[in-house]
Protein backbone atom coordinates (compact mmCIF):
# COMPACT_ATOMS: atom_id res chain seq x y z
CA UNK A 1 0.00 0.00 0.00
CA UNK A 2 3.43 2.00 -0.02
CA UNK A 3 3.63 4.89 -2.77
CA UNK A 4 6.21 3.36 -5.00
CA UNK A 5 7.05 3.98 -8.76
CA UNK A 6 3.46 2.92 -9.86
CA UNK A 7 2.65 6.66 -9.18
CA UNK A 8 4.93 7.94 -11.95
CA UNK A 9 3.02 5.39 -14.26
CA UNK A 10 -0.57 6.17 -13.62
CA UNK A 11 0.67 10.05 -13.47
CA UNK A 12 2.17 10.15 -16.99
CA UNK A 13 -1.09 7.93 -17.90
CA UNK A 14 -3.22 10.28 -16.61
CA UNK A 15 -0.93 13.16 -18.36
CA UNK A 16 -1.64 11.59 -21.66
CA UNK A 17 -5.18 10.55 -21.16
CA UNK A 18 -6.13 14.16 -20.15
CA UNK A 19 -3.97 15.65 -23.13
CA UNK A 20 -5.51 13.42 -26.02
CA UNK A 21 -9.06 14.23 -24.63
CA UNK A 22 -8.43 17.95 -24.78
CA UNK A 23 -7.34 17.65 -28.56
CA UNK A 24 -9.33 14.80 -29.79
CA UNK A 25 -12.58 14.32 -28.20
CA UNK A 26 -13.85 17.22 -26.08
CA UNK A 27 -13.46 20.21 -28.83
CA UNK A 28 -15.22 18.20 -31.71
CA UNK A 29 -18.06 16.53 -29.12
CA UNK A 30 -18.41 20.45 -27.46
CA UNK A 31 -18.57 21.90 -31.01
CA UNK A 32 -21.11 19.81 -32.71
CA UNK A 33 -23.57 20.27 -29.17
CA UNK A 34 -22.92 24.09 -29.43
CA UNK A 35 -23.59 23.97 -33.02
CA UNK A 36 -26.57 22.31 -32.84
CA UNK A 37 -27.68 24.73 -29.90
CA UNK A 38 -27.33 27.37 -32.11
CA UNK A 39 -28.98 25.43 -35.19
CA UNK A 40 -31.92 24.64 -33.06
CA UNK A 41 -31.87 28.39 -31.50
CA UNK A 42 -32.07 30.28 -34.84
CA UNK A 43 -34.99 27.24 -35.70
CA UNK A 44 -36.70 28.17 -33.01
CA UNK A 45 -36.58 31.86 -33.76
CA UNK A 46 -36.99 31.63 -37.71
CA UNK A 47 -40.61 29.33 -36.63
CA UNK A 48 -41.38 32.51 -34.28
CA UNK A 49 -41.03 34.85 -36.90
CA UNK A 50 -42.81 32.59 -39.51
CA UNK A 51 -45.39 32.54 -37.25
CA UNK A 52 -45.92 36.21 -36.56
CA UNK A 53 -45.86 36.56 -40.54
CA UNK A 54 -48.54 33.79 -40.84
CA UNK A 55 -50.67 35.91 -38.46
CA UNK A 56 -49.74 39.07 -39.97
CA UNK A 57 -50.78 38.15 -43.62
CA UNK A 58 -53.87 36.15 -42.23
CA UNK A 59 -54.95 39.36 -41.00
CA UNK A 60 -54.42 40.83 -43.64
CA UNK A 61 -55.96 38.65 -46.22
CA UNK A 62 -59.17 38.79 -43.73
CA UNK A 63 -59.29 42.92 -44.33
CA UNK A 64 -58.80 42.50 -47.84
CA UNK A 65 -61.90 40.18 -48.21
CA UNK A 66 -63.61 43.02 -46.00
CA UNK A 67 -62.83 45.43 -48.28
CA UNK A 68 -63.92 43.05 -51.23
CA UNK A 69 -67.24 42.75 -49.91
CA UNK A 70 -68.10 46.10 -49.34
CA UNK A 71 -66.81 46.76 -53.02
CA UNK A 72 -69.07 44.20 -54.22
CA UNK A 73 -71.82 45.49 -52.68
CA UNK A 74 -71.35 49.07 -53.17
CA UNK A 75 -71.16 47.92 -57.14
CA UNK A 76 -74.17 46.07 -56.65
CA UNK A 77 -76.55 48.98 -54.79
CA UNK A 78 -74.94 51.54 -58.14
CA UNK A 79 -76.26 48.50 -60.18
CA UNK A 80 -79.54 48.53 -58.65
CA UNK A 81 -80.18 52.44 -58.37
CA UNK A 82 -78.53 52.80 -62.53
CA UNK A 83 -81.31 49.77 -63.69
CA UNK A 84 -84.10 51.83 -61.98
CA UNK A 85 -82.81 54.96 -63.33
CA UNK A 86 -83.00 53.22 -67.21
CA UNK A 87 -86.50 51.79 -66.24
CA UNK A 88 -87.78 55.36 -65.20
CA UNK A 89 -86.21 57.16 -67.86
CA UNK A 90 -87.70 54.89 -70.26
CA UNK A 91 -90.91 54.89 -69.35
CA UNK A 92 -90.94 58.79 -69.46
CA UNK A 93 -89.59 58.67 -72.92
CA UNK A 94 -92.12 56.22 -73.73
CA UNK A 95 -94.86 58.65 -72.19
CA UNK A 96 -93.39 61.13 -74.12
CA UNK A 97 -94.27 59.21 -77.23
CA UNK A 98 -97.12 58.38 -76.60
CA UNK A 99 -98.02 61.83 -75.85
CA UNK A 100 -96.56 63.12 -79.26
CA UNK A 101 -97.89 60.99 -81.15
CA UNK A 102 -101.34 61.25 -79.94
CA UNK A 103 -101.11 64.92 -80.47
CA UNK A 104 -99.83 64.46 -83.98
CA UNK A 105 -102.76 62.61 -84.71
CA UNK A 106 -105.13 65.00 -83.06
CA UNK A 107 -103.64 67.78 -85.14
CA UNK A 108 -103.66 65.82 -88.37
CA UNK A 109 -107.27 64.88 -87.84
CA UNK A 110 -108.10 68.56 -87.17
CA UNK A 111 -106.61 69.70 -89.78
CA UNK A 112 -108.55 67.03 -92.07
CA UNK A 113 -111.77 68.41 -90.42
CA UNK A 114 -110.96 71.67 -91.62
CA UNK A 115 -109.76 70.83 -94.85
CA UNK A 116 -113.01 69.18 -95.14
CA UNK A 117 -115.35 72.29 -93.96
CA UNK A 118 -113.50 74.58 -95.97
CA UNK A 119 -114.49 72.39 -99.12
CA UNK A 120 -118.21 71.32 -97.76
CA UNK A 121 -118.28 75.61 -97.05
CA UNK A 122 -117.68 76.17 -100.80
CA UNK A 123 -119.90 73.43 -102.02
CA UNK A 124 -122.66 74.51 -99.78
CA UNK A 125 -121.92 78.01 -101.35
CA UNK A 126 -121.46 77.46 -104.43
CA UNK A 127 -125.03 75.13 -103.92
CA UNK A 128 -126.67 77.57 -102.64
CA UNK A 129 -125.88 80.76 -105.17
CA UNK A 130 -126.54 77.81 -107.70
CA UNK A 131 -130.16 77.78 -105.56
CA UNK A 132 -130.63 81.17 -105.18
CA UNK A 133 -129.78 81.48 -109.02
CA UNK A 134 -131.99 79.45 -110.28
CA UNK A 135 -134.79 81.08 -107.47
CA UNK A 136 -134.09 84.46 -108.23
CA UNK A 137 -132.20 83.97 -111.85
CA UNK A 138 -134.35 86.57 -113.08
CA UNK A 139 -134.61 89.21 -111.23
CA UNK A 140 -130.96 89.22 -109.11
CA UNK A 141 -128.05 90.27 -110.75
CA UNK A 142 -125.14 87.95 -109.97
CA UNK A 143 -122.66 90.70 -109.64
CA UNK A 144 -124.46 93.31 -107.46
CA UNK A 145 -126.12 90.58 -104.43
CA UNK A 146 -123.01 88.47 -104.44
CA UNK A 147 -121.59 90.00 -101.35
CA UNK A 148 -124.80 89.42 -99.81
CA UNK A 149 -124.30 85.85 -100.45
CA UNK A 150 -120.50 85.96 -99.82
CA UNK A 151 -122.47 87.12 -96.08
CA UNK A 152 -124.54 83.85 -96.21
CA UNK A 153 -121.63 81.94 -96.69
CA UNK A 154 -119.48 82.57 -94.04
CA UNK A 155 -122.69 82.75 -91.97
CA UNK A 156 -122.56 78.70 -92.82
CA UNK B 1 -0.59 -26.74 -2.89
CA UNK B 2 -1.16 -24.10 -0.88
CA UNK B 3 1.62 -24.22 1.62
CA UNK B 4 0.07 -22.12 4.49
CA UNK B 5 -3.55 -23.09 5.57
CA UNK B 6 -6.27 -20.42 4.03
CA UNK B 7 -7.66 -18.35 6.87
CA UNK B 8 -9.96 -15.23 6.65
CA UNK B 9 -7.13 -12.89 7.92
CA UNK B 10 -5.27 -14.05 4.93
CA UNK B 11 -8.23 -14.41 2.02
CA UNK B 12 -8.36 -10.53 2.89
CA UNK B 13 -5.14 -9.69 2.70
CA UNK B 14 -4.59 -11.82 -0.45
CA UNK B 15 -7.41 -9.53 -1.94
CA UNK B 16 -6.15 -6.44 -0.62
CA UNK B 17 -2.56 -7.02 -2.12
CA UNK B 18 -1.16 -5.77 -5.89
CA UNK B 19 0.39 -7.65 -8.21
CA UNK B 20 3.97 -6.68 -7.86
CA UNK B 21 6.31 -5.74 -10.62
CA UNK B 22 10.19 -4.96 -9.97
CA UNK B 23 13.52 -5.59 -11.88
CA UNK B 24 16.13 -6.76 -9.74
CA UNK B 25 19.53 -8.55 -10.46
CA UNK B 26 18.62 -11.89 -11.58
CA UNK B 27 15.69 -9.76 -14.15
CA UNK B 28 12.53 -8.77 -13.58
CA UNK B 29 10.99 -10.12 -10.69
CA UNK B 30 7.39 -10.88 -9.09
CA UNK B 31 5.23 -10.03 -6.46
CA UNK B 32 6.64 -11.75 -3.30
CA UNK B 33 10.04 -11.13 -4.50
CA UNK B 34 9.65 -7.63 -4.79
CA UNK B 35 9.01 -7.08 -1.16
CA UNK B 36 11.73 -4.91 -0.24
CA UNK B 37 12.13 -3.49 -3.65
CA UNK B 38 11.18 -0.37 -2.28
CA UNK B 39 10.12 2.78 -4.24
CA UNK B 40 11.00 1.38 -7.74
CA UNK B 41 8.14 -1.61 -7.65
CA UNK B 42 5.14 -1.30 -9.92
CA UNK B 43 1.62 -2.48 -9.49
CA UNK B 44 1.35 -3.65 -12.44
CA UNK B 45 -2.75 -4.98 -12.05
CA UNK B 46 -3.04 -1.03 -10.80
CA UNK B 47 -1.70 0.34 -13.87
CA UNK B 48 -3.45 -2.55 -16.34
CA UNK B 49 -6.55 -1.95 -15.14
CA UNK B 50 -6.29 1.94 -15.48
CA UNK B 51 -4.62 1.86 -18.52
CA UNK B 52 -6.95 -0.48 -19.77
CA UNK B 53 -10.40 1.66 -18.71
CA UNK B 54 -8.84 4.65 -19.31
CA UNK B 55 -8.35 3.65 -23.02
CA UNK B 56 -11.79 2.70 -23.22
CA UNK B 57 -12.77 5.66 -21.82
CA UNK B 58 -11.17 7.29 -24.78
CA UNK B 59 -12.33 5.15 -27.30
CA UNK B 60 -15.93 5.00 -26.21
CA UNK B 61 -15.49 9.04 -26.54
CA UNK B 62 -13.21 9.57 -29.51
CA UNK B 63 -15.58 7.18 -31.34
CA UNK B 64 -18.72 9.48 -30.71
CA UNK B 65 -16.43 12.95 -31.43
CA UNK B 66 -15.73 11.11 -34.93
CA UNK B 67 -19.79 10.34 -35.96
CA UNK B 68 -20.40 13.66 -34.06
CA UNK B 69 -22.78 15.97 -36.58
CA UNK B 70 -24.85 19.37 -35.91
CA UNK B 71 -27.84 16.91 -37.36
CA UNK B 72 -30.38 14.40 -35.16
CA UNK B 73 -28.24 13.08 -32.81
CA UNK B 74 -28.40 8.49 -32.30
CA UNK B 75 -28.85 7.50 -29.13
CA UNK B 76 -24.94 6.53 -28.50
CA UNK B 77 -24.20 10.03 -29.72
CA UNK B 78 -27.10 11.75 -27.52
CA UNK B 79 -26.08 9.59 -24.28
CA UNK B 80 -22.13 10.68 -24.68
CA UNK B 81 -23.17 14.58 -25.27
CA UNK B 82 -25.19 14.33 -22.35
CA UNK B 83 -22.29 13.37 -20.43
CA UNK B 84 -19.84 15.84 -21.87
CA UNK B 85 -22.67 18.32 -21.45
CA UNK B 86 -23.23 17.41 -17.90
CA UNK B 87 -19.46 18.14 -17.22
CA UNK B 88 -19.31 21.12 -19.56
CA UNK B 89 -22.70 22.53 -17.27
CA UNK B 90 -20.75 21.76 -13.95
CA UNK B 91 -17.26 23.62 -15.27
CA UNK B 92 -19.37 26.82 -16.75
CA UNK B 93 -20.68 27.62 -13.42
CA UNK B 94 -17.85 26.45 -11.45
CA UNK B 95 -14.84 27.70 -13.32
CA UNK B 96 -14.94 31.22 -14.51
CA UNK B 97 -11.45 31.70 -15.38
CA UNK B 98 -10.74 31.29 -19.57
CA UNK B 99 -9.25 27.51 -20.32
CA UNK B 100 -9.36 25.02 -22.69
CA UNK B 101 -7.45 22.09 -20.19
CA UNK B 102 -10.32 22.28 -17.58
CA UNK B 103 -13.31 20.94 -19.00
CA UNK B 104 -11.69 18.07 -20.81
CA UNK B 105 -9.81 17.66 -17.83
CA UNK B 106 -13.14 17.36 -15.86
CA UNK B 107 -14.17 15.14 -18.23
CA UNK B 108 -11.55 12.70 -17.99
CA UNK B 109 -11.18 12.68 -14.61
CA UNK B 110 -15.15 11.87 -13.95
CA UNK B 111 -15.46 9.27 -16.87
CA UNK B 112 -12.26 7.40 -15.66
CA UNK B 113 -12.60 7.66 -11.59
CA UNK B 114 -16.30 6.21 -13.07
CA UNK B 115 -15.44 3.08 -14.76
CA UNK B 116 -12.36 2.48 -12.39
CA UNK B 117 -14.97 2.67 -9.65
CA UNK B 118 -17.44 0.46 -11.39
CA UNK B 119 -14.79 -2.49 -11.30
CA UNK B 120 -15.60 -2.37 -7.84
CA UNK B 121 -19.23 -4.13 -8.85
CA UNK B 122 -17.69 -7.16 -10.46
CA UNK B 123 -17.63 -9.84 -7.75
CA UNK B 124 -14.82 -9.49 -5.90
CA UNK B 125 -14.26 -12.91 -6.34
CA UNK B 126 -14.54 -13.41 -10.04
CA UNK B 127 -11.08 -11.86 -11.87
CA UNK B 128 -8.69 -12.81 -8.72
CA UNK B 129 -10.00 -16.21 -8.87
CA UNK B 130 -9.99 -16.33 -12.48
CA UNK B 131 -6.31 -14.79 -12.90
CA UNK B 132 -5.18 -17.50 -10.08
CA UNK B 133 -6.67 -19.86 -12.52
CA UNK B 134 -4.76 -19.13 -15.26
CA UNK B 135 -1.61 -18.74 -13.11
CA UNK B 136 -1.97 -22.09 -12.24
CA UNK B 137 -2.55 -23.68 -15.48
CA UNK B 138 -0.56 -21.63 -17.81
CA UNK B 139 1.87 -20.90 -15.76
CA UNK B 140 2.60 -23.57 -13.05
CA UNK B 141 2.58 -20.73 -10.19
CA UNK B 142 0.67 -21.46 -6.87
CA UNK B 143 -2.28 -19.62 -7.26
CA UNK B 144 -2.27 -18.16 -4.06
CA UNK B 145 0.58 -16.27 -5.51
CA UNK B 146 -1.13 -14.76 -7.83
CA UNK B 147 -2.36 -11.56 -6.88
CA UNK B 148 -5.04 -9.31 -9.13
CA UNK B 149 -6.79 -5.90 -7.39
CA UNK B 150 -9.04 -4.83 -10.38
CA UNK B 151 -10.14 -1.76 -9.12
CA UNK B 152 -7.24 1.15 -9.39
CA UNK B 153 -8.55 3.26 -6.94
CA UNK B 154 -8.44 1.41 -4.10
CA UNK B 155 -4.92 1.54 -4.75
CA UNK B 156 -3.65 4.97 -3.27
CA UNK B 157 -0.78 5.25 -5.98
CA UNK B 158 -3.58 5.52 -8.70
CA UNK B 159 -5.59 8.20 -6.44
CA UNK B 160 -2.19 9.81 -5.57
CA UNK B 161 -1.44 10.39 -8.90
CA UNK B 162 -4.51 11.78 -10.15
CA UNK B 163 -4.40 14.38 -7.17
CA UNK B 164 -0.68 14.62 -7.89
CA UNK B 165 -1.53 16.09 -11.36
CA UNK B 166 -4.42 18.14 -10.34
CA UNK B 167 -2.08 19.38 -7.58
CA UNK B 168 0.46 20.65 -10.19
CA UNK B 169 -1.78 22.32 -12.12
CA UNK B 170 -3.17 24.42 -9.31
CA UNK B 171 0.21 25.41 -8.88
CA UNK B 172 0.90 26.35 -12.37
CA UNK B 173 -2.75 28.20 -12.77
CA UNK B 174 -1.83 30.40 -9.87
CA UNK B 175 1.69 30.94 -11.25
CA UNK B 176 0.02 31.64 -14.84
CA UNK B 177 -2.86 34.35 -14.01
CA UNK B 178 -1.49 35.99 -10.43
CA UNK B 179 2.18 35.38 -11.60
CA UNK B 180 4.88 34.25 -9.45
CA UNK B 181 5.05 37.36 -6.72
CA UNK B 182 1.20 37.36 -6.77
CA UNK B 183 1.15 33.41 -5.74
CA UNK B 184 3.97 34.74 -3.36
CA UNK B 185 1.65 36.95 -1.94
CA UNK B 186 -1.53 34.88 -1.79
CA UNK B 187 0.99 32.46 0.57
CA UNK B 188 2.24 34.58 2.76
CA UNK B 189 0.11 38.30 3.22
CA UNK B 190 -3.27 36.32 4.09
CA UNK B 191 -5.38 35.59 5.61
CA UNK B 192 -3.93 37.88 8.65
CA UNK B 193 -2.63 40.91 6.91
CA UNK B 194 -2.06 44.61 8.23
CA UNK B 195 -1.51 47.91 7.20
CA UNK B 196 1.13 48.70 9.29
CA UNK B 197 5.01 47.31 7.25
CA UNK B 198 6.40 45.97 10.20
CA UNK B 199 3.15 43.91 11.42
CA UNK B 200 2.94 42.65 8.17
CA UNK B 201 6.93 40.66 8.00
CA UNK B 202 5.88 39.52 11.17
CA UNK B 203 2.94 37.87 10.04
CA UNK B 204 4.33 36.57 6.95
CA UNK B 205 5.68 33.04 8.73
CA UNK B 206 1.55 32.41 10.30
CA UNK B 207 0.05 33.08 6.69
CA UNK B 208 2.81 30.61 4.67
CA UNK B 209 2.30 28.28 7.49
CA UNK B 210 -1.82 28.48 7.69
CA UNK B 211 -1.70 28.87 4.07
CA UNK B 212 1.01 26.29 2.90
CA UNK B 213 -1.33 24.06 4.99
CA UNK B 214 -4.34 25.09 3.50
CA UNK B 215 -2.85 24.76 -0.01
CA UNK B 216 -1.21 20.92 0.29
CA UNK B 217 -4.74 19.91 2.16
CA UNK B 218 -6.55 20.10 -1.24
CA UNK B 219 -4.35 17.14 -3.15
CA UNK B 220 -4.10 15.24 0.29
CA UNK B 221 -7.90 15.29 0.48
CA UNK B 222 -8.69 14.12 -3.13
CA UNK B 223 -6.17 11.08 -2.76
CA UNK B 224 -7.58 9.99 0.28
CA UNK B 225 -11.00 10.82 -0.05
CA UNK B 226 -11.28 8.67 -3.36
CA UNK B 227 -8.96 6.20 -1.62
CA UNK B 228 -11.00 5.54 1.26
CA UNK B 229 -14.33 5.69 0.20
CA UNK B 230 -13.60 3.03 -2.51
CA UNK B 231 -11.06 1.05 -0.12
CA UNK B 232 -13.42 0.81 2.71
CA UNK B 233 -16.24 -0.57 0.18
CA UNK B 234 -13.66 -3.24 -1.67
CA UNK B 235 -12.89 -4.12 2.06
CA UNK B 236 -16.85 -4.69 3.10
CA UNK B 237 -17.22 -6.57 -0.84
CA UNK B 238 -14.75 -8.71 0.14
CA UNK B 239 -16.39 -9.62 3.69
CA UNK B 240 -19.44 -9.98 2.39
CA UNK B 241 -17.60 -12.42 0.30
CA UNK B 242 -16.06 -14.69 2.96
CA UNK B 243 -19.04 -15.35 4.40
CA UNK B 244 -20.90 -18.05 2.40
CA UNK B 245 -24.44 -18.42 1.17
CA UNK B 246 -25.58 -15.70 3.43
CA UNK B 247 -23.44 -12.91 0.81
CA UNK B 248 -26.31 -12.76 -1.89
CA UNK B 249 -28.62 -10.72 -0.55
CA UNK B 250 -25.98 -8.71 1.64
CA UNK B 251 -24.01 -8.71 -1.43
CA UNK B 252 -27.02 -7.22 -3.30
CA UNK B 253 -27.72 -4.79 -0.88
CA UNK B 254 -24.52 -3.07 -1.11
CA UNK B 255 -23.95 -3.32 -4.46
CA UNK B 256 -27.08 -1.08 -4.82
CA UNK B 257 -25.80 1.33 -2.06
CA UNK B 258 -22.45 1.26 -3.78
CA UNK B 259 -23.48 2.52 -7.00
CA UNK B 260 -24.26 5.86 -5.29
CA UNK B 261 -20.77 5.90 -3.96
CA UNK B 262 -18.91 4.68 -7.38
CA UNK B 263 -20.91 7.97 -8.98
CA UNK B 264 -20.36 10.16 -6.05
CA UNK B 265 -16.85 10.07 -5.26
CA UNK B 266 -16.11 10.06 -8.94
CA UNK B 267 -18.47 13.49 -9.03
CA UNK B 268 -16.97 15.12 -5.91
CA UNK B 269 -13.67 14.33 -7.34
CA UNK B 270 -14.40 16.44 -10.89
CA UNK B 271 -16.28 18.59 -8.91
CA UNK B 272 -13.39 19.52 -6.27
CA UNK B 273 -10.74 19.57 -9.16
CA UNK B 274 -12.91 22.47 -10.72
CA UNK B 275 -12.94 24.44 -7.57
CA UNK B 276 -9.71 24.28 -6.61
CA UNK B 277 -8.51 25.19 -10.53
CA UNK B 278 -11.05 27.87 -10.48
CA UNK B 279 -9.87 29.13 -6.81
CA UNK B 280 -6.10 28.97 -8.34
CA UNK B 281 -6.93 30.91 -11.14
CA UNK B 282 -9.15 34.03 -9.81
CA UNK B 283 -7.66 36.27 -7.31
CA UNK B 284 -8.73 35.53 -3.97
CA UNK B 285 -9.41 37.95 -1.05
Amino acid sequence: MNLNATLIGELIAFVVFVWFCMKFVWPPLNGAIEARQKKIEDGLAASDEAEKELERVRAQGAEQLKEAKAQAAEIIEQAKKRAALIVDEETTRGQQEREKIIAQGHSEIESERNRVKEELRSQVAALSIAGAEKILEREINQATHSDIVEKLVAEL
Amino acid sequence: MAAEEVTLSSHIQHHLTNAKMCSTDAGLAFNKACADSGFWTWHVDTLAWSIGLGLIFLWIFRSAAKKSTIGVPGKFQCFIEMVVEFVGANVRDTYHGNSKLVAPLALTIFVWVFLMNLMDLVPVDFLPAFAGFVGEQAFGMDSHDVYMKIVPTTDLNMTAALALGVFILMIGYSIKIKGIGGFIAELTLHPFSSKNKLMMAILIPFNLLLETIALVAKPFSLALRLFGNLYAGEMIFILIGAIGLMQLPLHFVWAVFHIMVIVLQAFVFMMLTIVYLSMASTESH
